[in-house]
């Protein structure tokens, strides 16, 4: 056990640190959130075949680095540190692990190498997105010939709109719950698939509605068993929710790191506001936040890392169910706190368009609620540690 | 960055837990699970009994250097170690004021025949210890000291009062900031003292407490002594030695507290299946917040401990106290609201509390002592943050 970053760990950090800074800063994500695709492709295609970053946890069978999750969870934090706009989430985090997870060997040589490359994006499609849970899943796969008629709506897919490759999962028409939910990888732009890209209040992710008309699709677009993916994907959104509370710490670390700077340089009654105990109180709250939202993503990170590694350790990986939720409830919670609190902080400055506390707050309350609001996750624990509710 | 054992790591576990199941039983069984938090002034020389067989086995001080006495184990086989001592019911250390803190700053600001003369009694569970820190007029103001010592004729005389002194009936030794420099004011002209407690110029008088129970106490020196050999460092060291010393009180022994913590939640658990609370949405919601906080805290302290082995606390750290204090406080009234009516029903008359009770009402305390949260959220903000220092009248 040990529970820092290794040299290694902490070069990946630094570098990550430096390069986003650099590329995604405040000029950046403007024009970023307010460009056609929503993100920057010369400076995707510089990442990808520079920094090497979607090929960070695929392994190198497969043209990856073979690095783990720890790893990725290093480069989450610092993007939603920088609120880096990007296909980078979809396509690392919810597709990526969907393959790793189901894919046979034939779909992993024809998926996983592009992505590694930097030549394919992909994204995970699943429910209406008013609900995360297998009951939410309510598009039908229809067995048709030798493959599959796939029937449905799918809402709140991040990316939907310009990903290449989308990961979906619909169910044997009559099933209910956990069973007959398989999973299966789709060319984007195959017949009968509408994209729509949702205007949404954060700017800084992509959102699209994508309504399936009958597309068939033949036998090697299954991943997995046919009506049996359920625990597969269930582990999916667990590594999503981890990794996406990576990206909350770091947006959380950020507004505090403003609120400070800025708490330092405003002058009023003669001296600088930060010296008032009532704001260095609540500066203090927000790190203790912090802190304890990046206690909970590292411990997290780890238990996804055994997940992820076929030779992990299992009594460490069974910790998945609680780690997700822990990390997905306590950082939506953390950055929210801290993004709120540094509107107040900056004072009448901070409701501005021009100073950036605004985008952490949007970016924030949508973190929050994709994939769960911690209430939801605080549920799932209670049945976990009590037992199922009477 | 790894978060599981070794299998080596998993033999050390074995061996903590044969141990303790062969050893915490018999004469020692009335202890398991008992003395800790709110429960210190229960069966001291039954306790002190055991610090001497846990030393037999040699498991006082195992996070120690093996110069000083101690198994020199790494952070993982002391996490391994507390977590099975809190698995048994290992009771309350009776000997955590000086395992944690009077031994590490011996050890760290002493000099060799200081080390030499006090270490052992330490590691072999004989001699126990207390803190001389806070008085009337010096508690979040520490600097503020009033307790006097001048040399006389190769001792230091001592004459004043110290207040919130846990467990000093039941201590040897108690290590006393004193003003040594007539005249000084604030953090300096202090120094750091060991002082023996069986002597006729020291008086203990117990403060009771809300919980009606007493562990901690009054203390007055009253042309008190010590050899001179038992300064520790220079006349005029000890801010400098006692602020280090708030240091290693955010050490490991932390992950025992979290341990007695984690016990504490699974007793409230229980008492919600048992009595149907656990059907009430939001107590399980809060139970379920909880269990967060604790796995939380660990990994609080597991960050804190892997990246100090000099001892010097990073940033982060700063927000321990703040952190487990609150949620101690939180866990003491969601124990109450778990029981619902039955929360008011004593143990027995006068005044015997539950353990839970003892918990509520504890609780409180912790917030208090060590630092208050007002206190700890300064430190934060000036320590961590650098925003500007409190302005000050003394200088």
């Amino acid at each position: 056990m040990e529970f820092a970053f290794s040299d290694e760990q902490e070069m990946i950090r630094t570098s990550a640190e430096g390069f986003l800074a650099d590329v995604s800063n405040c000029a950046a994500v403007r024009a970023a959130m307010g460009s056609d695709k929503g993100y920057d492709p010369a400076l995707w295609q510089r990442l990808c075949t520079e920094m090497y970053w979607p090929a960070i946890h695929i392994p190198e069978a497969y043209g990856g680095l073979g690095l783990g999750f720890v790893e990725l969870n290093i480069l989450l934090e610092q993007m939603g540190r920088r609120l880096f706009c990007s296909p980078f989430f979809a396509t690392a985090c919810l597709a990526t692990p969907a393959l790793l997870m189901t894919a046979d060997e034939a779909q992993k040589n024809t998926w996983l190498a592009p992505i590694a490359e930097g030549r394919l994006t992909a994204t995970l499609a699943f429910t209406r997105g008013s609900g995360w849970g297998a009951e939410d899943i309510q598009a039908t796969a229809s067995a048709e010939g030798e493959g599959f008629v796939v029937d449905g709506l799918f809402g709140q897919v991040i990316d939907g709109d310009c990903a290449g490759l989308l990961i979906v999962a619909a169910r044997t028409p009559g099933s209910t719950s956990e069973s007959g939910i398989s999973l299966f990888a789709v060319e984007a732009g195959r017949e009968g698939i509408e994209r729509q890209w949702l205007p949404t209040m954060d700017q800084t992710r992509r959102l699209a509605r994508l309504q399936f008309n009958r597309v068939y699709l033949g036998p090697e677009a299954l991943l997995g068993e046919v009506g049996n993916a359920w625990p597969a994907l269930h582990k999916v959104l667990q590594l999503a929710c981890i990794g996406l509370a990576a990206e909350q710490v770091g947006g959380a670390q950020q507004v505090l790191d403003l609120s400070v700077a800025y708490m330092q340089e405003r002058q009023q009654f003669g001296r600088p506001i930060a010296s008032f105990q009532a704001l260095k109180h609540r500066a203090a709250d927000m790190m203790l936040q912090v802190e304890c939202a990046r206690s909970a993503s590292y411990y997290a990170a780890c238990v996804a890392q055994e997940v992820l590694d076929p030779q992990g350790d299992p009594q460490v990986a069974a910790e998945l169910p609680l780690a997700a939720a822990l990390a997905k409830a306590q950082c939506s919670q953390s950055y929210f706190h801290c993004a709120a609190e540094s509107i107040q902080l900056h004072g009448g400055v901070g409701f501005t368009w021009e100073y950036d506390p605004h985008l952490y707050f949007k970016r924030a309350r949508a973190s929050e609620s994709y994939l769960g609001a911690p209430a939801w996750h605080l549920q799932q624990i209670a049945t976990l540690i009590i037992g199922e509710q009477p | 960055m790894k978060i599981s054992f070794s299998e080596q790591d998993e033999r050390f576990r074995q061996e903590v837990a044969d141990w303790l199941a062969g050893n915490l039983c018999g004469e020692f069984e009335p202890l398991r699970f008992r003395g800790g938090p709110g429960d210190e002034h229960m069966y001291p020389q039954q306790r002190k009994a055991w610090e001497r067989k846990l030393a037999e086995g040699r498991w006082t001080c195992v996070g120690w250097a093996p110069e000083h006495g101690g198994r020199g184990l790494s952070i993982s086989q002391q996490v391994i170690f507390h977590e099975e001592y809190a698995r048994a019911g290992g009771p309350g250390r009776m000997g955590h004021i000086g395992e944690g803190l009077a031994g590490p700053t011996i050890a760290a600001f002493g000099n060799d025949e200081q080390r030499r003369r006090l270490l052992p009694g330490i590691v072999s569970g004989t001699q126990f210890w207390c803190q001389g820190y806070s008085e009337p007029s010096a508690g979040s103001d520490l600097a503020n000291v009033k307790t006097r010592a001048s040399l006389e004729h190769g001792r230091w005389v001592i004459n004043g009062q110290k207040v919130w002194t846990s467990l000093a009936h039941e201590s040897d030794w108690c290590f006393v900031i004193a003003r040594t420099e007539p005249g000084s004011v604030g953090h300096r002209g202090l120094s750091f003292l060991l002082v023996p407690m069986a002597q006729a110029g020291i008086s203990v008088r117990p403060i009771e407490q809300m919980t009606g129970t007493s562990e901690f106490n009054e203390v007055f020196f009253d042309n008190a002594s010590t050899d001179a050999a038992n300064l520790i460092g220079q006349p005029g060291d000890g801010w400098k030695i006692a602020m280090a010393l708030l240091g290693f009180e955010r050490g490991v022994s932390t992950l025992g507290q979290q341990m007695q913590f984690a016990n504490e939640l699974n007793e409230v658990i229980a008492i919600a299946k048992a009595n149907g609370a656990a059907r009430d949405p939001l107590l399980r919601q809060r139970l379920a917040e909880a269990w967060c906080g604790l796995r939380i805290m660990r990994y609080n302290s597991l960050r804190m401990l892997s990246g100090a082995q000099d001892g010097a606390l990073r940033k982060e750290a700063t927000i321990y106290k703040l952190f487990w204090s609150s949620w101690h406080a939180n866990l003491g009234k969601l124990a109450m609201d778990v029981l619902g009516t039955d929360a008011e029903l004593l143990e027995a008359a006068p005044y015997q509390l539950t353990r839970l009770q003892s918990l509520y009402l504890f609780s409180r305390a912790d917030t208090l002592y060590g630092g208050s949260n007002e206190i700890q959220r300064n430190i934060i903000a000036e320590r961590a943050l650098g925003m500007p220092k409190e302005p000050r009248l003394r200088p």
